[in-house]
């Protein structure tokens, strides 16, 4: 399918329908339930679960597949996001200009400071692309203003040119990012008994271009490109007294990478045009660093995964607080109900951190191949078990031939 | 005027004279042996042939171009080829892939952006990594985690990775170092193999002088970074100085 093996056409496959049925599989639970909660079917926390995924499968083709580990990459998604916001002031509210935009400036702003960090490797270079990322973020609060809007953040006004759409709309408001006409925030609710399913048109935006990044990483993954970039990883030396320059490699992933990361900002300006400093800051760079690797550096679905993971803990743990505890703990007496909500309670609602810290550094410690090396590990021991059930079933019957 | 011509190469680390005044002529088509005790500069003066190391004096000139200043990678283009005295492989990746990556950087040049064309479909390529493969007897090891497998096996595959780019000089830094003696034999029968099969020149620094005097057809002696004589493997086994300086006897 699209030029892949029938390994590669599966797993696109599968992430394909999990994408697009994501308003069925996120909510499981009937609206009014205990567990409701626990749903995550809801446009804006959708849109993010695929947009921080194609920010994470950019960066795992820089960390994943030549290991170099930037801690700046936020500042990318930023100027994406800043590049795309511009283009709703000036242009039009459509988004694909400003997707477009932004990542073509992305491109350019990556190409700059990966020319200038790959000049080091390993901890300095990451220490290069931290000093970089932090200096955006610091310009775009400070000297950048008239670029930026500072501390406020850029945002739309009423009376911006927007020379090929309008500056306002009939009513008088601020019009809305769409897609050729299609309005970035309508939304169709699907009332099925107590489900309530939302399928909102930024979200399948964002999950088809999404899908198309996923498929590029695969394409890219399975490229003579792609096994230099390995090669990269695993031995500079050889490779460069095999007759391979290493830096046009490793600068082509470095901006490849801040080229997804560009357009994750870019998409994240057209479901909520507003861009702020604080998208590149060093805490976000940092973030896409623990999905990645969570789900499993050098995979192909680890960065979803964990993008994913990292996004739903935020959402939805964040959001269990005491009175959910008790609700749940209600069914003990009184004294055990409260000792169970003091345990449970650092670990939920403001302290998600925590759980998500010690979830992170088990993975590292004990599954340093991510989530994904868990999943295969499971699989394994299925596959190992029901070996083993077939070989005792085929002895039974072998038994009961020779009597 | 051979192939490779040093003249009055000297390198110095720190107060160390590692090498000085050294002249090597290695002709087309030849099998040169570079021999000497351990520390003489023989690993040394190897590096100063591909640019990880730039001389301090003298001239390294390949075809009747220098190769001073110039980076690994332009010095591989150039035709010359290297297996180093720990093997360097691409330990993450399999066996296959690892002999498929010469094989790019021979076609494509030092950098191409080949981002959409897929591994597998380059037909010719799979082709030769292959046959190189089955020639070094290790087809069977294709998909083998390479960094799993032997120092043997990652000697062989790094001669293979060296080997299939089709080289006019191949470096070889003490081959069979480390390995058993069957080994060692294996890789006597695969270069002599390998120098009927093709136009090669081959510089072979080496401790064994089992695999020196099946193979060479010229030997440079060196000591403590000076070349001592240079002469046919017949007139080197009997000279005085050699025995003297390499072989540690004093008279
Ligand atoms: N990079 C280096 N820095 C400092 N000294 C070195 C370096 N490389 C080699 N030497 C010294 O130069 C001398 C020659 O070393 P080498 O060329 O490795 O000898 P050989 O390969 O003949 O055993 C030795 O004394 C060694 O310690
Ligand atoms: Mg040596």
């Amino acid at each position: 399918m699209f030029g892949l093996d029938s390994k590669d056409s599966k797993l696109l496959l599968i992430v394909a329908v999990l994408a697009l049925a994501a308003p069925f599989i996120l909510n499981p639970f009937p609206a009014g339930s205990e567990l409701a909660q626990f749903n995550a079917g809801y446009p804006d926390l959708m849109q993010r679960f695929v947009i921080f995924g194609i920010f994470a499968i950019g960066f795992n083709i820089l960390f994943g597949l030549t290991g170099y580990l930037s801690f700046g990459h936020a500042a990318f998604l930023g100027v994406g996001s800043y590049s795309a916001v511009w283009m709703f002031k000036l242009l039009s509210m459509n988004v694909i200009p400003a997707i477009i935009l932004s990542v073509i400036v992305a491109g350019l702003f990556s190409l700059l400071i990966g020319y200038v960090s790959l000049r080091r490797s390993g901890i300095y270079f990451s220490i290069l692309t931290l000093a970089f990322a932090q200096m955006s973020f610091n310009l775009a609060y400070s000297v950048l203003t008239p670029i930026t809007n500072g501390e406020t953040g850029l945002q739309l006004t009423l009376d911006d040119p927007r020379v090929l759409g309008q500056t306002a709309t009939a009513d008088g408001s601020i019009p809305v990012t769409n897609l050729f006409g299609l309005e970035m925030r309508s939304t169709y609710e699907l009332v099925l008994g107590a489900w309530n399913f939302q399928f909102n048109a930024g979200y399948y935006l964002s999950a088809v271009i999404m899908l198309a990044s996923f498929y590029m990483a695969i394409r890219i993954f399975r490229s003579p490109f792609g096994l230099m970039l390995r090669a990269v990883k695993t031995n500079q030396t050889r490779l460069n007294y095999t007759g391979m320059n290493s830096r046009p490699y490793t600068l082509a992933a470095f901006v490849v990478s801040g080229m997804y990361a560009g357009l994750a900002g870019g998409l994240m300006a057209s479901m909520d045009p507003l861009a702020g400093a604080e998208r590149m800051q060093w805490t976000a760079s940092g973030e896409v660093v623990l999905m990645t690797i969570l789900g499993g550096a050098g995979t192909l679905l680890g960065p979803v995964l964990g993008a994913g993971f990292i996004k739903y803990f935020e959402n939805i743990f964040s959001k269990i607080n005491d009175n959910v505890l008790h609700g749940w703990f209600a069914f003990l007496p009184d004294g055990m109900e409260d000792l169970l909500v003091t345990i449970v309670h650092p670990f939920v609602g403001k302290g998600w951190h925590l759980t998500l810290g010690l979830l992170f550094m088990m993975v590292v410690i004990f599954l340093p191949g991510g989530l994904i090396e868990g999943g295969q590990r499971l699989g394994k021991l299925l596959r190992r078990k029901s070996a083993k059930q077939d070989d005792e079933d085929a002895n039974k019957s072998a038994s009961t031939a020779a009597e | 005027m051979g192939i490779l011509e040093v003249k009055g190469v000297g390198k110095n680390f720190g107060g160390l004279k590692a090498l000085s005044d050294v002249n090597l002529s290695v002709q087309e088509n030849t099998v040169h042996a570079i021999i000497g005790p351990n520390g003489a500069g023989k690993s040394t003066l190897l590096n100063c042939l591909v640019g990880k190391l730039i001389p301090d004096t003298g001239s390294v000139m390949f075809n009747n171009q220098s190769v001073l200043g110039r980076k690994p990678h332009e010095i591989n283009q150039m035709g010359i080829s290297r297996v180093f005295q720990t093997p360097e492989i691409f330990g993450d990746l399999t066996v296959l892939e690892n002999v498929l990556i010469p094989c790019f950087a021979k076609r494509d040049g030092a950098f191409r952006l080949h981002a959409f064309e897929g591994v597998r479909r380059e037909k010719e390529l799979m082709d030769k990594a292959m046959q190189m493969l089955e020639d070094v007897n290790m087809a069977d090891k294709r998909h083998m985690h390479s960094a799993s497998m032997s120092r043997g096996d990652k000697r062989r595959l790094e001669m293979a990775m060296c080997l299939v780019q089709e080289p006019k000089l191949l470096l070889l830094d003490e081959p069979t170092a480390g390995m058993a003696r069957a080994d060692t034999n294996n890789t006597i029968d695969l270069l002599k193999e390998i120098k009927e099969k093709r136009d090669i020149t081959m510089a072979i620094i080496e401790h064994d002088m089992h695999v020196v005097f099946s193979l060479a057809e010229r030997i440079t002696v060196l000591a403590q970074g000076t070349p001592l004589v240079e002469d046919t493997p017949e007139n080197i086994k009997g000279h005085p100085k050699v025995r003297e300086a390499y072989l540690g006897e004093a008279h």
